[in-house]
């Protein structure tokens, strides 16, 4: 029964990692940056919505829809000031760049909100350890639910929006061949800092769901910046499902590797992810695009 | 007064000079071939017109206008669409999603998802494949389509023939007929087949290193001078039988 429990919450604590990962996986996607401030960011908006709620003495959830305009916002600027002009100067400068940009953040924080762990998980009542009890003793935490279900419908939402909306094929055919988008009428620096904007708001849910349910302090992101980047590569880069998927064997292995070790929580996650590595890379030889499930870019 | 102007137009690949001092016309309604060897620059002088290719001097002006730096997606807004070399389909994507994406941003006119296909009824059975699966000649007419969903008045065609088979070729051309039958759109094509393109335009360019070499009315060039101009055979006794 334990094995079984341990499953169910590495369930859940999967879906929080396809939360945090759904911003990374998308950008990677759409501009094919690996958006290495991507946690860091996710921890800012969470100092965000904590300062929001604090100063108009309001819930979470709401400081969460005031943040989203402004981290929106940010993702726009985020693209015009540095995405756009470091991929123009090749694929290493965007990793160099937001690598840099995660130091600036996190040291930033630091100066401005000490040293201090900090949670949101005060702003939210009970919901922060409120349980359904189901039987064998089996405990199924509120807040746990309320995150795979916000998780299911981001990523989704996101996937249908891609499939459905103008904006999502304009999206989509610039992942593919931005030259080619140009050539049929579509704006691509635009559909580019939407995107971004896009990914940034999701950033912010997820910064919002970390603080909910655990603590952050000004270093916090690196951590999660793995977390997302593993569950991104588990489940198959740029595909928004496979995150989901990803996040929740991510959560599953940590879990069992915490049942076999204490110290096994972590190591049962990274061994999982470099399983799953090393098998692609096995399966698909030298095709190292394949083995990480890249989609091939058409060439001029 | 011609829609589609180029004077003097340069432009490189770095240190290679692809287009040469390159002067042409299109007036409304008129099909201008561009024929020439491979390299002489024809895919570079489309590219450069659609916006796609920066120039190094010279100028490009459409309507009166002169476009100067003006990005691609601005000029399909105004009328210009390029179809690519080599089709470049968005092949994750279905053909009604290449369709409808081009649609969304381009001028508005006579054509539509449904009059194009209509005049690509070739593509109706595999509106909802995805691109990539499809033949040459079912890709070649949906990206013929794409550019046409956003109503371009000029039309810039490059290799639509390449690495097709004679019965697709056949087949795309019948489609373009549709196109030029409405005889508003003006279309710059380049092509390798010489019969067909004087059978098709009503002027022929001749590029060869870089330069428009011969330029004339297809119904007064000939087969040989063409054959000429294309080899470079009449090199030094001066260009363009205007």
């Amino acid at each position: 029964m334990a094995f079984a429990d341990q499953i169910l919450q590495g369930i859940f604590l999967g879906a929080y990692y396809a939360l945090i990962a759904c911003g990374l996986s998308f950008l990677f996607g759409v501009m094919r940056i690996i958006n290495l401030a991507h946690g860091s960011i996710a921890v800012l908006s969470g100092y965000l919505v904590l300062a929001l709620a604090n100063h108009f003495g309001i819930s979470p959830f709401l400081a969460l829809l005031v943040a989203v305009p402004v981290m929106a916002a940010a993702g726009f600027v985020l693209q015009r000031g540095i995405l756009e002009r470091s991929l123009r100067s090749g694929p290493l400068i965007p990793l160099l760049s937001t690598f840099g940009l995660a130091v600036v953040l996190d040291n930033s924080m630091f100066q401005a909100f000490g040293a201090d762990t900090k949670s949101l998980a005060n702003g939210i009542g009970d919901l922060s350890y409120s349980s359904w009890n189901g039987p064998g003793g089996i405990a199924v935490g509120q807040l746990a639910v309320l995150t795979l279900v916000v998780a299911v419908a981001l990523l989704g939402g996101l996937q249908l929006f891609l499939n459905r909306t103008p904006l999502g094929r304009a999206i989509r055919a610039c992942a593919e061949d931005p030259e080619t988008a140009e050539l049929v009428g579509i704006d691509a620096r635009n559909v580019y800092a939407a995107a971004t904007a896009i990914a940034l708001v999701t950033v912010a849910i997820a910064g919002t769901f970390l603080g909910m349910r655990a603590t952050f302090d000004p270093y916090t992101g690196p951590t999660q910046l793995i977390f997302a980047f593993e569950a991104v590569v588990i489940g198959g880069a740029g595909s928004l499902w496979g995150t989901l998927v990803g996040g929740v064997v991510l959560g599953i292995a940590q879990n069992l590797g915490s049942q076999i070790s204490p110290q096994g929580f972590l190591i049962g996650g990274h061994l999982v992810f470099l399983i799953v590595l090393a098998a692609r890379f096995l399966f698909a030889g030298r095709d190292w695009r394949s083995a990480l499930r890249i989609p091939k870019r058409a060439q001029a | 007064m011609s829609l589609l102007q180029v004077e003097n137009l340069n432009a490189r690949h770095g240190l290679l000079q692809a287009v040469r001092d390159v002067s042409l016309e299109a007036a409304e309604g008129e099909i201008l071939a561009l024929v020439g060897a491979n390299g002489a620059g024809k895919t570079t002088l489309l590219r450069t017109i659609a916006g796609s290719h920066r120039a190094t001097s010279g100028r490009v002006s459409f309507d009166g206008t002169e476009l100067g730096a003006m990005r691609a997606n601005r000029r399909v807004h105004l009328g210009i669409a390029l179809v690519p070399e080599g089709r470049r389909l968005f092949g994750g994507m279905t053909v009604e999603e290449n369709l409808k994406v081009a649609g969304a941003g381009g001028r508005t006119g006579r054509w539509t998802l449904t009059t194009v296909i209509e005049a690509f009824p070739m593509l109706k059975p595999h509106l909802k494949r995805r691109s990539g699966e499809l033949s040459g000649g079912q890709q070649q007419a949906a990206a013929i389509g794409r550019a046409l969903m956003s109503n371009p008045r000029v039309l810039l065609l490059d290799e639509v023939s390449l690495g097709l088979s004679p019965v697709a070729v056949s087949a795309v051309y019948e489609s373009l007929q549709a196109v030029i039958a409405e005889g508003r759109t003006t279309i710059v094509l380049v092509e390798q087949d010489l019969a067909r393109v004087l059978r098709l335009a009503t002027r022929v360019a001749c590029m060869l290193e870089g330069r428009v070499v011969l330029e004339g009315k297809a119904s007064e060039l000939s087969r040989d001078q063409v054959t000429e101009a294309y080899f470079g055979l009449r090199r030094g006794e001066g260009a363009g039988v205007h």
